[in-house]
């Protein structure tokens, strides 16, 4: 078709309508297409909402964005077979403060966002899918889509179509993903009266309660489980390594069944009415995962581009913030009147290097590895320390300083004093 | 419209929950759609999409806008909250009444029924009340002659097909699975998104009459609503060599027997022991 674009943003999630938002806003001409029927469709998260990135776009949205509820609780489990240990935090938001943390439904959310970036000025089109990226030489001018008269042409593209970007690939942008890099979540929806869930968590009006746990409920594999309360639902999800899947040949659903009849979550979880069945891809290659950022014509963002903190379960905000900054760098770039070449695009990459998303990858960029290389950190201790706590707390004749080498004894059995250093050495400089 | 796939009716209240479903585009009216067109396709003249529904209805004329409709209106108003089959044809004949000012309508077109409340009773409403001709359940227009203003159509119910002829104006109702439906170019797409839709509230839409819409317009009164218990029931294969159907349906006869005998008498007494057998082995 003839009619030219400023940019053609590749996908409606948080990271391409961000992107698209903040290019409108600069008073940008953007096309933004998008797969599925409409934002949100295929968009599968736990599903949490951090704030700050969001603000920064959209200071007022806690008025208007279809927010579940807001964290006044975390907790984090590690759990045996059949028991648990934890800790938990939980502070009431106090009347005058903003909460921070959220829990969402994506396929309200999505939509909403997108809603905005519709209203400043972005083209979107859904159900089409872009199949190519148009090349003048080495240079991207613009997309090919699935439809009729299909090819449309921009100034500069940006690419947020998600984990997958099949669209990265076929352009030779990122390799194939490998299956240690990316981990398989399933989760799902159960209804429950709101009275229900407000009983079963101690929670009030908007609170809400998020829970993350690890140990032996994964089955030796590298991966989390979660638990978040919304409004009328629980979201009860769990990932692992899409690798670790394939070794153990365990099913995935069979993983979340297990989870769901685990003696700490049963009570929790009873007479639920399932509304919703899903499963995603999580980019989890971390720092050394995230392939080549940007090149003449094009830069990518989003889980596209590996954005996933998955220590601290971030990735939409920085999905938001990565769009957001590559917007900013391109309205930059043309207001000075500087061309949007390799060597000029490549600022995008120096500004995230100076962002919090590229120093708290780089923070955990040997986690996965520990992990991965050291799997007693997932079966063994979890089991050691709800043991250790069993002993403890039993009140049965036995003095507490036999009880307490009982427990020393069966750490050192497992793990002998050598590798118990060793393992807390390994665990310091993985998250230090 | 709500997905009805994706309704679930509250365990507590009974009440059906809407909140999150996603609307869609009624796909029988896909159907419709697709007729309206075709006929453009072939004879050319100009189709207005018209849906009466909240706001967030706007998603379904875009999609009919990008397929190649040429105008769309949403008639959308707080009045016509609650509005049943009746309240609502007479809403969709007063705005249609108004888009046949602009430009004469010489054909109407619906789906079948909706997916919700599957009465299909509004494309026969409207017709009536704009004194149009109804051509419901409607597979085919072979032969549509705007010169002689008469269309011949192919009909399918229960009871077999009929071909009918009519004069227009007319108002047909669409049956499922007519047609493959289409897909439109990306500048349409993108037409269609840039493209306003006009948004009709209660007057624009000539409705003067307060008491024919919304709820006080709506006879129908829904006296519960209520999810249909869960059944499961193990499923048994009867297996048999061939040249012994027989045997399986007297083994199957058998079974039914011994687990509904209420039914089997009931069989039985209305046709006769021997003969309540043979009904079940045709």
């Amino acid at each position: 078709m003839n009619e030219r674009f400023d940019a053609i943003v590749v996908g409606a999630g948080p990271a391409g309508t961000s992107a698209a938002l903040t290019l409108a806003r600069g008073g940008w001409k953007v096309l933004q297409i998008e797969r599925g029927e409409y934002p949100g469709s295929k968009n599968v998260q736990g599903a949490i909402l951090y704030a700050d990135s969001l603000q920064k776009l959209i200071p007022n949205f806690r008025e208007e964005a279809p927010l579940e509820r807001h964290l006044v609780e975390q907790r984090l489990w590690v759990l045996d077979d059949r028991s648990y240990i934890g800790s938990t935090y939980r502070s009431p938001v106090s009347n005058d403060a903003e909460p921070d943390r959220y829990t969402i439904l994506r396929a309200q959310f999505d939509k909403w966002f997108a809603k905005k970036a519709q209203e400043a000025g972005v083209l979107l089109i859904c159900e089409t899918t872009v199949l190519d990226l148009l090349r003048e030489g080495e240079r991207v001018v613009g997309v090919r889509t699935d439809r009729e008269e299909g090819e449309v042409y921009a100034d500069v593209v940006i690419l947020a179509d998600g984990v997958n970007s099949v669209l990265a690939r076929k352009a030779g942008i990122r390799p194939e993903l490998g299956a240690g890099e990316v981990a398989l979540g399933v989760k799902e929806v159960l209804f429950y009266p709101q009275e229900s869930l407000e009983d079963r968590f101690g929670i009030q009006g908007d609170e809400g309660v998020a829970i993350e746990m690890v140990g032996k409920i994964t089955g030796g594999m590298v991966g989390t489980a979660f638990l978040y309360t919304n409004k009328e639902s629980l979201a009860v999800g769990i990932g692992c390594l899409l690798s670790d899947f394939r070794r153990e040949k365990v099913p995935p659903y069979v993983l979340l069944a297990r989870l769901k009849e685990h003696p700490a979550l049963r009570p929790l979880l009873r007479d639920g009415e399932m509304k919703e069945y899903t499963a995603h891809l999580i980019p989890e290659g971390g720092y050394k995962a995230i392939p080549k950022l940007s090149g003449d014509g094009w830069l990518i963002v989003g889980d596209a581009g590996m954005f996933v903190n998955s220590v601290h379960r971030e990735g939409s905000n920085l999905a938001m913030e990565t769009g957001r900054i590559a917007a900013e760098t391109v309205i930059e770039l043309k207001q000075a009147g500087e061309p949007f070449t390799e060597r000029n695009l490549h600022r995008y990459r120096q500004r995230l290097d100076q962002s919090f998303v590229m120093k708290d990858l780089r923070k955990y960029q040997h986690v996965h590895e520990v992990l991965d290389q050291n799997r007693h950190f997932l079966t063994t201790y979890p089991e050691l320390v709800n043991r250790a706590a069993e002993t403890l707390l039993r009140v049965d004749g036995v003095d507490k300083r036999s009880k307490e080498k009982e427990v020393v004894r069966s750490f050192r059995k497992h793990r002998s004093y050598r590798g118990l250093f060793s393992d807390a050495v390994k665990l310091w400089r993985a998250f230090r | 419209m709500p997905d009805s796939a994706q309704i679930r009716v509250h365990p507590v209240t009974g009440t059906i929950m809407r909140q999150g479903v996603p609307a869609v585009l009624n796909p029988y009216d896909l159907f419709a759609l697709e007729e309206a067109l075709q006929i453009k396709d072939r004879l050319g003249g100009r189709i207005v999409a018209l849906c009466m529904g909240p706001p967030q209805a706007e998603a379904a004329l875009r999609k009919a806008l990008s397929l190649g409709v040429d105008d769309a209106v949403l008639v959308s108003d707080r009045a016509f909250a609650g509005s049943d089959t009746l309240a609502t044809s007479f809403a969709l004949a007063s705005a249609i009444r108004q888009v046949g000012q602009e430009q004469p309508v010489d054909l109407v077109f619906t789906g079948k029924q909706t997916i919700d409340g599957d009465t299909g009773q509004v494309g026969p409403g409207v017709a009536k009340r704009l004194g149009m001709q109804l051509l419901s359940y409607v597979c085919r227009i072979p032969i549509l002659d705007m010169d002689s203003q008469s269309i011949v159509v192919h009909r399918w119910t229960e009871r077999g097909g009929q071909v009918l002829q009519s004069k227009l104006p007319c108002l047909i109702t669409v049956l499922e699975g007519t047609s493959e439906g289409r897909f439109a170019s990306l500048p349409e797409m993108i037409r269609a998104t840039r493209q306003p839709i006009r948004v009709w509230n209660r007057q624009a839409a000539g409705i003067e009459d307060l008491t024919k819409i919304g709820l006080k317009g709506s006879p129908t009164v829904v006296g519960k609503v209520f999810a249909p218990s869960r059944r499961a029931e193990r499923a048994e294969c009867i297996e048999w060599e061939q040249d012994q159907a027989g045997k399986a349906v007297s083994l199957l006869w058998e079974k039914i027997r011994a687990r509904q005998p209420e039914l089997v008498e009931k069989l039985s007494g209305t046709n006769g022991g021997e003969n309540g057998q043979e009904r079940v082995s045709e």
